[in-house]
């Protein structure tokens, strides 16, 4: 189990939980397991930026990307406000 | 046992002098590149000095001046009032291994005399030294310091939630112009957060708002007001004017997304920040040397997934905190200390009560400052925010 970080925006898709956990070997099953137990995610992941330990997964294996246990996941989309 | 007047001739038979007419010429030769050095007290120093002359009072001078000038090959011109206290200078310096020392004849009385240049020093005054007295006595700062904030141009994109507690630091901290760029008035749903603007302000233009404020914090800063709403038409204009850093507190991505192309395009550094309820997100981006905003988001949620603080809300004090950051890494970028927070992406949760840091790298595929751009001029930024649905 890895617990994943909900940006403030897509919280409502998830029951208002700031983190969830989630299981999965890889970023891409993660967010699978995420999406089937909260299909309001769905069509909303792909603009958040997935961080594993602070690494961007962009510039690791992308969706292949290995999820440890006890890694930190934080799902960051831009935000506008100022 | 030697005399006053027999020590100095004796140390001037060992030292070299110049006249004050060759000194000029020293002055006025590019290729020279003779260093003057002023060795008198602090308050002949304020009164005039030559251009370009470095102070370090003859009492100092051993203790300082390895600091200084580490190069002792270096040609150096000494001088004083009147020739005495840069000739006995002129020796020590000798014996400190400096080997191209001349003293100034005469000083700077019969330089003076001769009519060739002289200007006032820049240092801080005695009002100036009270008022930053804390900033001058970390060694990090110090008056050197204090005056480059003073030169330093900082533009702010926005003067509501962030830009309110970025531009009152900035300003108290001595930044000698800030620019302000917001075309909005100041309306009673701005006051629980945005502390530079007060009740009795409410219809101003935020822009004037936030000038009288700073002016009255401090009158050394000079505010150059843009009442309008940044655009691919003025962006140029605004940002061509000069500036050593800029503050992003926009509450809109495509005033984001202009912000960011015009500032690669224009090389100066933006300090982002961004915030939603609890949470926000600082960073440094530096053209040249880390990511660009287009780097760490491609692409901007559609409208519907970024609500903006009008629609979703914002803890009061949380632009405090993330732009009193913003305000830290400006003065850094400004006096050119520290770690900028470049290449990362600090976040912050008021309600957990903790910072976090992600890694933020250059992406060598950014559109805009990438190694092969495919973005090189303004782009429909409205639309681009809008997301590919709007093309359907």
């Amino acid at each position: 189990m890895t617990r994943v970080r909900i940006p403030p925006t897509l919280r409502a898709a998830v029951g208002g939980e700031r983190e969830v956990p989630a299981s999965g070997a890889t970023v891409g099953e993660l967010l699978d397991d995420l999406t089937a137990r909260f299909p309001g995610l769905e069509g909303q992941l792909q603009f958040a930026n997935v961080y594993v330990d602070g690494e961007d997964i962009r510039t690791l294996d992308e969706l292949e990307t290995p999820v440890r246990e006890g890694a930190t996941v934080i799902l960051l989309p831009a935000m506008a406000g100022g | 046992m030697a005399t006053y007047r027999e020590l100095l001739s004796q140390v001037k038979e060992e030292i070299d002098e110049i006249d004050a007419a060759e000194g000029v010429r020293l002055l006025d030769s590019d290729s020279g590149g003779a260093l003057f050095l002023d060795v008198r007290e602090q308050d002949e120093w304020d009164q005039g000095i030559i251009p370009g002359a470095v102070h370090i009072p003859r009492g100092n001078l051993e203790s300082r001046v390895e600091g200084l000038v580490p190069d002792r090959e270096r040609s150096i011109v000494v001088y004083c009032a009147g020739g005495s206290r840069s000739a006995f200078a002129a020796k020590t310096l000798t014996e400190l291994g400096y080997e191209n020392v001349v003293s100034l004849a005469g000083g700077f009385t019969d330089w003076k005399r001769n009519g060739f240049p002289t200007t006032l020093p820049r240092s801080l005054g005695a009002e100036q030294r009270s008022r930053y007295s804390r900033h001058l006595l970390i060694p990090e700062v110090g008056e050197e310091g204090q005056l480059r904030l003073l030169d330093s141009r900082i533009l702010l994109i926005g003067a509501g939630g962030l830009g309110s507690p970025a531009s009152l630091y900035l300003a108290a901290a001595g930044v000698g112009t800030l620019g302000i760029v917001d075309d909005d008035a100041v309306d009673a749903t701005n006051l629980q957060r945005q502390i530079v603007h007060s009740t009795e302000r409410l219809g101003e233009a935020k822009a004037e708002s936030a000038k009288r404020t700073i002016e009255a914090l401090n009158p050394d800063v000079t505010v150059k007001t843009f009442q309008e709403r940044l655009t691919s038409e003025n962006v140029d204009r605004i940002l061509g004017e000069g500036w050593d850093v800029i503050v992003d507190g926009a509450d809109n991505f495509p005033t984001r997304y202009l912000l960011n192309d015009a500032s690669v395009w224009h090389g100066i550094p933006v300090v982002h920040g961004s915030i939603f309820r609890f949470e926000g997100q600082v960073t440094v981006l530096k053209p040249g040397d880390g990511p660009c905003y287009r780097c760490l988001f491609p692409q901007p949620p559609p409208p519907e997934l970024a609500p903006s603080c009008a629609e979703g809300g914002v803890l009061g004090v949380l632009p405090g905190v993330i732009g009193s950051i913003q305000a830290t890494e400006a003065l850094k970028l400004a006096l050119g200390i520290g770690e900028p927070l470049v290449g990362r992406l600090l976040l912050y949760d008021a309600l957990s009560a903790s910072f976090t840091e992600v890694t933020l790298r250059r992406d060598p595929g950014c559109p805009v400052c990438g190694d092969n751009p495919t973005i090189t001029e303004y782009v429909d930024y409205v639309e681009f925010c809008a997301g590919p649905r709007a093309h359907a």
